[in-house]
């Protein structure tokens, strides 16, 4: 009975080895030193600083010093729902973000069909169309205002040519104008990226699809209406993402053009933010407008995210 | 046989009639399909040409002259461009110092993380991949204060003294504030790590599986299939994340902004934001400037531009 639960010390070592052994076949231990240092990064750098931000926006962290985490609460937000400049932030956001989506959709989409019908010169027009996507933004900014000078601006001049020198205003210095003015700006950098994603997927369908249409009869708008395009969900979807996301970039273009103050008519929350935590340093009221602009951008991306589930993409 | 000759004859006319008219409707459309394809590229390149032959004007050139004509000889001038090259030239070397290593860095873990994701199978692997992809989406918005605080509290300048067995800022052409080159570094590299895991993970799906359970099956290590297998088969995948990277972090302000205290360390997108923002009116060097900025990007753009594309088309896949 005693030498039963004694161990035999050589039988001790070999299950010490298969137990070793069957530790380093596990598959999540082998897959570690792939995944170690990235995860790391991601998970202090994005999900940290996400998790802390949240944190801040509880408090009333301000000016210099540091945050006081003994009493959190969502003070931050409501005084968000009483401020205007939010709320014409909010209002800018939205705007922009539904006006760019639509334009560049619908620019994109008809530059892709146009495209896909055997140009000669497709190389060249796709490496035209999508160049404005290669440069900063913070430079982009700067080309756009100049066509946008109210005497000398290639905009207004061309109005003037054409008659319509009433039109011909201060485009981004007239409240009225600014927005109109940022988002053809950010449609001109961003269609063409557009139409690449919507000539990939045009791409995608099987050409007898077209000849099954023509052969059937049906005129060029309708085969596009009726059978080609319904066929671009994927892509459609996709653009929409790129564009949302890319849409909070027009920070940048309007931090250029009016620093961190634009005023009511081209305010947007991620200028807003950067003003309130960084100009203004109330930490806490910025870091709320963050979390605000996160779980927005999140909301609208799940649908997209539960398409890709459906379609087992992930 | 005559019948048979004129019918083939009335027949011949026919088909040539329509052929003809074919031909015309063809043509026609084809003509307007080109001058519309056309005319976007005039409007697409409109801003970067008048931008363009603005830079070489002189102030009076620029004022008196239709924006996008060129320079008049009376009125052209390179003073716009040797202004801006001496503003900006330090501050492209300091953009270069974060953008290189972090451009060369970002796909090595990239490709190492989906590989992690991909050719193992265990629980839990999935989420980690969502959290992943998530990373994707969220709006630099939602870190930048953290960010800020964290790179104040984190000394690297101190770390980085006491990591070697010398003083790193000892050594010859180091200076303290490339500390900061390090910081935007992690940073570009932490956040463009999931859109680089995407993008390779979306590749070795495709990867043969019998191949890498074959060779699984023999004993061959993890890191041996990596290295071996997985990684000469990625380098398309490599060509495209490094464009992605290099231009997405050359181009970038916001974390510049926020994480840059020492005007010495600014990037050359800070440099020509505060450029721009003091020659309201001096456009030639505003111009001259903004090409400048954007030089490195372009080439890129123009060397790569499949890989561009593509890259950037996946962005939200």
């Amino acid at each position: 009975m005693s030498s039963s639960t004694q161990l035999d010390p050589r039988r001790y070592a070999a299950l010490a080895r298969d137990g070793l052994r069957s530790v380093t076949r596990n598959e999540f231990v082998r897959s570690l030193p792939f995944l170690v240092v990235p995860a790391i990064l991601v998970g202090v750098f994005v999900y940290g600083s996400i998790v802390w931000n949240f944190l801040l926006s509880l408090t009333d962290f301000r000016g210099f010093g540091d945050p006081d985490y003994s009493s959190l609460d969502f003070e931050m937000y409501a005084t968000m729902l009483s401020d205007a400049t939010f709320v014409a932030a909010t209002r800018n956001t939205i705007l922009l973000m539904l006006g760019f989506t639509f334009l560049c959709l619908v620019i994109g989409l008809l530059l892709a069909i146009l495209v896909d019908r055997d140009v000669t010169f497709e190389g060249s027009v796709r490496t035209i169309y999508l160049l404005p996507m290669s440069i900063s933004f913070v430079v982009t900014s700067i080309f756009w205002a100049w066509m946008y000078n109210p005497s000398n601006g290639v905009i207004n001049l061309s109005l003037r040519a054409v008659g319509l020198g009433a039109v011909a205003v201060d485009w981004i210095g007239n409240p009225r104008t600014q927005l109109l003015a940022i988002v053809v700006a950010l449609v001109w950098q961003f269609s063409g990226l557009t139409m690449i994603i919507f000539l990939a997927g045009l791409r995608k369908i099987p050409r007898d699809q077209y000849e099954a249409a023509r052969i059937d009869g049906a005129g060029i708008r309708v085969r596009y209406l009726k059978v080609i395009i319904p066929q671009l969900k994927t892509s459609l979807f996709s653009a929409i993402v790129i564009l949302v996301l890319f849409s909070l970039k027009a920070f940048d273009f309007i931090f250029v053009l009016f620093g961190v103050s634009p005023g009511p008519g081209a305010d947007i929350l991620p200028v807003m933010m950067y003003r309130e935590a960084f100009s203004a340093n109330n930490w806490a009221y910025g870091s709320a407008i963050a979390v605000v602009l996160l779980v927005a951008t999140i909301v609208s991306l799940v649908p997209y995210l539960y398409y890709q589930y459906q379609q087992d993409i992930l | 046989m005559t019948r048979s000759r004129s019918e083939s004859t009335k027949d011949a006319t026919v088909v040539s009639g329509s052929v003809e008219s074919l031909f015309a409707e063809v043509s026609v459309r084809r003509v307007l399909l080109y001058v519309v394809l056309a005319t976007a590229a005039v409007l697409f390149l409109l801003p970067l040409e008048s931008a363009a032959m603005t830079s070489f004007k002189t102030v009076s050139g620029f004022a008196e002259t239709l924006p996008f004509a060129p320079p008049p000889p009376d009125a052209a001038t390179l003073a716009g461009w040797t202004q801006s090259w001496n503003a900006l030239r330090a501050t492209m070397l300091n953009s270069a110092m974060f953008v290189v290593p972090a451009t060369l860095i970002l796909p090595v873990l990239g490709s190492l993380a989906a590989f992690g994701l991909t050719i193992t199978d265990w629980r839990g692997q999935l989420p980690v991949y969502i959290l992943f992809m998530i990373g994707i989406f969220i709006p630099l918005q939602a870190v930048l204060v953290p960010l800020s605080i964290t790179w104040q509290i984190v000394d690297v300048t101190t770390l980085l003294a006491n990591l070697g067995p010398v003083n790193l800022w000892a050594l010859p052409l180091a200076k303290e504030h490339h500390a900061q080159f390090v910081e935007l570094a992690i940073t570009h590299i932490s956040f463009g790590i999931p859109l680089s895991t995407l993008l390779f993970r979306s590749h070795y799906k495709d990867l043969s599986d019998e191949m890498l359970e074959a060779a699984r099956m023999d004993g061959v290590g993890m890191l041996t299939i990596y290295y071996r297998i997985v990684l000469p088969l990625s380098k398309p995948v490599f060509v495209v994340v490094m464009i992605l990277a290099f231009t997405t972090i050359w181009n970038d302000l916001l974390f510049a902004l926020v994480i840059v205290s020492s005007p010495a360390a600014e990037p050359v997108t800070v440099a020509f934001a505060s450029l721009a923002g003091g020659m309201v009116q001096q456009f030639n060097v505003t111009m001259a400037a903004g090409f400048i900025t954007a030089l490195p990007t372009l080439l890129v753009y123009i060397m790569f531009t499949r890989q561009f594309a593509e890259g950037f088309s996946q962005t939200g896949v």
